[in-house]
């Protein structure tokens, strides 16, 4: 297993550098530049700072010059952001937005799959209803409106919660995020839970169980439930990547320090290399969960093996 | 047991609570629309940098609460008769952060460092009237060449190009503010981080959190040090509006100063006697392409520009969060008399007419109708004012498309050339003179979106700039703008108006068209929540 796993990180080079590649072509075609202002920068200024950041160097040379710092574990400047670099941003940010994710995705699991199971178990009475309900409005109803519904209930009116902001990572500041990232992904893997224990439950050997006599905790949980749990597995590996590297929306609602608002922002402010540094952490972020996905499936299911 | 430990510790929180309420610091939590992009002065370019810029930093001269000039760093100055030397004494007892005094050889660097090329510093352009910084900046002289020397340590000189009568005016500007030579020599790029920065001004930097917060804390080295009434500020940007005015209702932010213009009704009722709204030094127009037939017509310019109701923009687009503007120059510069369209006095209807009879003598119709396109920048409030404009273009045989690209694709098309007809632009100006805008309309200047060119109005900006005398300036620069608002250079639509959010505590706050509050003239009243 380690040697599949080996296998697949040499394979993980060449597909990061494609990303990379066209990523950074792509995003030149994109008019303007970091220092294209609302108020016209002075030719001379502009030259001056295009100097600095070696942007007057021809296209190949630039894309080159960012390989040969990516290989040393350097992003470059920040463009915009002059007092920091690409790896200070992301070292500042991205355990916060870990943070935020991680507990986010681990409660939407724990919730989720209870609620699956107990919709599963109790399918077409009134807890199964109940769970489809809450399903379809969590994953119809966006975080933009969750989350000032919060604010204002939660942070106004009640003044339970503070509205916003990060206050180094304090409970009572993370608990309105995390709610808000967690909705609508209990949403779905309620759903998925429901429907492949649905499946598993009517299965063979699940009967073969109930035949046997054992007691129903154990057949749910460790025989049903192993089973029902590849395809949500399968559907963790892509949420963990997107939820780790933060949520625009729920960082610039609630005020949080994290990376997710780089990705919108860097792209309309141009500013290159943050843009890059985004793409690189999210593919690699997108490579290692579907690893790790991969390797879980051989645990949970004994079919599966790698070698 | 659980009893008495229960007792203890409400014993405990309560001397505490005790404790910190006499101990109590005040603490200023100042909303920001935005992150700053670095601390560094030289590099600073928006203004919710500078609203940091100004508490961290002091120039020769300073702002009062009112938003004019007084002095700074600098206790005095003179000018040379033909207005092209100014002679600035540097502040007894001024000092830096770390305790040593500021000098007059600190201005040389600092004015050096800003034009230096290597710097590369975004307003450099602001200090192009001191005599050869433009031939610094552009590498074809040193550093040591511009027009700037210490006389002896508290007397710095400097030389202008021409005579420039809103000079101290400028150097209220980031771009004109004083760093600290061995500080940066000490620490190379490193030294704007908090741990290594020293600076002048009334408040020095003890945090950083980029997206989070910059704390402030008082400069004990300030010469005025002793008459500060706030301890701490805390800068927390806050991007979106909407949370942003939560949060002021939740009393986690004391103060904010932007707000959409769909909020402000909401604001105007609930939160009366904290909203403060006035006009502020910018303008909103529409660029129209001057090199593109048929909108190289001054006439059918002029006819664009008559049929729009200005009014009902401010008051229904932009709910009451602008002001109709019918000249280039936003009003509130004393002394200044602004050039307005010569249709401002005359009802909406009868623009309406000569602008449609325009048109027909120009050969449009109802069945031969112009079609144009306008530019904007994704926002909610320009495409709301570009369908609103549209409308009123219909009257006079307009149709209108609309393209929306993102800020930075927009200007570069607008600047660099690329083909259009109408573009949305918004200015607001450096500092509190005309030139700054009227600059905009002449030939060749990076920002002449319009493209316009008329030599009339050139040689009088040109004759402003050598002029002495204040108020025949003004005059000249009036006449300027006379020609351009003629013209039809621009489509002027609103003026600005600034929009603060200040909670009953706060002191000290004073409006003002520059829209700048230094913390250092505010206060906080603690027995107000």
């Amino acid at each position: 297993m380690l040697r599949y796993a080996l296998q697949r990180l040499l394979i993980a080079i060449p597909t990061l550098l494609v990303i990379i590649t066209i990523a950074f072509f792509l995003m030149r075609l994109a008019p303007g530049g970091p220092f294209n202002l609302e108020q016209g920068l002075h030719p001379t200024v502009l030259a001056n700072l295009n100097k600095l950041y070696k942007l007057d160097q021809p296209l190949y040379i630039q894309y080159f010059d960012y390989l040969k710092g990516l290989a040393s574990g350097n992003l470059g400047p920040s463009y915009v952001l002059p007092d920091f670099t690409v790896n200070e941003l992301f070292a500042r940010g991205l355990p916060v937005s870990i943070i935020i994710g991680g507990s986010a995705l681990a409660l939407a699991l724990v919730l989720g799959v209870i609620f699956g199971v107990i919709a599963a178990l109790r399918q077409n009475e009134k807890a199964d209803y109940a769970v489809v309900a809450f399903a379809a409005a969590g994953s119809t109803i966006p975080t933009f409106v969750v989350a000032p519904i919060l604010q204002l209930t939660l942070g106004i009116w009640l003044g339970l919660l503070p509205v916003g902001g990060w206050n180094n990572g304090a409970l009572h500041n993370i608990i309105m995020p995390v709610l808000v990232l967690t909705f609508p992904q209990i949403a779905v893997i309620a759903r998925l839970t429901r429907a492949s224990m649905i499946e598993a439950l009517r299965s063979h050997h699940i009967r073969t169980a109930r035949a046997l006599g054992l007691p129903s905790h154990v057949i749910v949980i460790k025989h049903a439930l192993r089973s029902a749990i590849l395809p949500i597995v399968s559907y963790l590996g892509p949420a963990a990547a997107a939820l780790l590297t933060g949520s625009m929306v729920v960082e610039s609602i609630f005020g949080i320090p994290g990376i997710g608002r780089y990705f919108v922002e860097s792209a309309l402010n141009r500013d290159y290399t943050v843009v890059m540094g985004t793409v690189v952490v999210v593919a690699c972020m997108v490579i290692i969960f579907n690893l790790i996905v991969d390797l879980a499936y051989s645990v949970l299911d004994p079919r599966v093996r790698y070698s | 047991m659980l009893k008495r430990f229960f007792g203890k510790t409400f014993f405990i929180l309560c001397g505490l609570a005790f404790a910190t309420s006499v101990q109590a610091e005040t603490v200023f939590n100042r909303g920001n629309s935005g992150e700053p992009a670095t601390l560094d002065p030289h590099k600073h370019s928006t203004v919710q940098e500078s609203h940091i810029s100004r508490d961290m930093w002091e120039g020769l001269v300073q702002y009062n609460a009112e938003g004019n000039v007084i002095p700074g760093s600098a206790e005095s100055w003179t000018m040379s008769p033909d207005g092209k030397v100014y002679t600035f004494k540097i502040r007894t007892g001024a000092k830096w952060s770390n305790g040593e005094p500021l000098t007059a050889e600190d201005f040389v660097y600092s004015f050096r460092r800003m034009l230096d090329p290597k710097t590369a510093a975004q307003y450099a352009s602001i200090l192009y009237p001191v005599k050869n910084a433009e031939e610094v900046n552009a590498g074809k002289m040193k550093p040591e060449e511009l027009a700037v020397r210490a006389l002896d340590a508290q007397t710095f000189e400097v030389t202008l190009r021409g005579p420039i009568p809103y000079f101290t005016e400028m150097l209220t500007h980031t771009a004109a503010f004083p760093v600290n030579r061995a500080n940066l020599e000490k620490f190379g790029d490193d030294w704007v981080k908090p741990e290594n920065i020293v600076s002048n001004g009334p408040y020095v930097v003890s945090e950083f959190v980029p997206k989070d917060r910059v704390v402030l804390v008082k400069n004990k080295n300030y010469y005025d040090a002793g008459k500060l009434k706030i301890d701490t500020v805390k800068y927390i940007p806050i991007e979106d509006r909407a949370t942003a005015l939560k949060r002021f209702e939740a009393r986690e932010i004391d103060s904010y100063d932007q707000f959409h213009h769909e909020q402000m009704e909401y604001i105007r009722t609930n939160l009366k006697g904290e909203f403060f709204t006035g006009p502020y030094l910018g303008t909103y127009y529409y660029a129209v392409n001057a090199t593109k037939a048929p909108f190289n017509n001054p006439t059918l310019r002029r006819a664009l520009a008559l049929a729009i109701d200005r009014e009902y923009l401010a008051e229904k687009i932009f709910t009451g969060s602008m002001i109709a503007g019918y000249s280039i120059v936003p009003p509130g510069i004393k002394g200044y008399t602004a050039a307005e369209y010569d249709f401002k006095d005359r009802l909406q209807l009868d623009r309406e007419d000569e602008a449609r009879k325009i048109m027909e003598e120009l050969g449009y119709n109802k069945d031969k109708r112009l079609t144009l396109e306008i530019r904007y920048n994704t926002a909610e409030e320009h495409k709301a004012c570009a369908v609103a404009v549209a409308d009123m273009w219909k009257n006079i045989y307009v149709d209108t498309k609309y393209i929306n690209t993102d800020g930075k694709s927009h200007y570069e098309h607008l600047r660099n050339g690329g083909d259009y007809d109408v573009g949305r632009v918004g200015w607001i100006g450096d500092f509190k003179d005309p030139q700054t805008f009227l600059a905009t309309a002449q030939t060749g200047d990076s920002n002449n979106h319009s493209r316009y060119s008329n030599p009339k109005f050139d040689e009088l900006m040109l004759k402003a700039e050598q002029e002495m005398n204040a108020q025949k300036r003004f005059d000249d620069l009036s006449k300027a703008e006379k020609i351009a608002m003629d013209d039809a250079a621009y489509i002027v639509l609103v003026h600005y108006s600034y929009h603060n959010l200040v909670a009953k505590k706060v002191k000290g706050f004073e409006q003002n068209i520059m829209d700048v509050h230094p913390t250092k003239w505010m206060s906080i009243d603690s027995s107000r929540s």
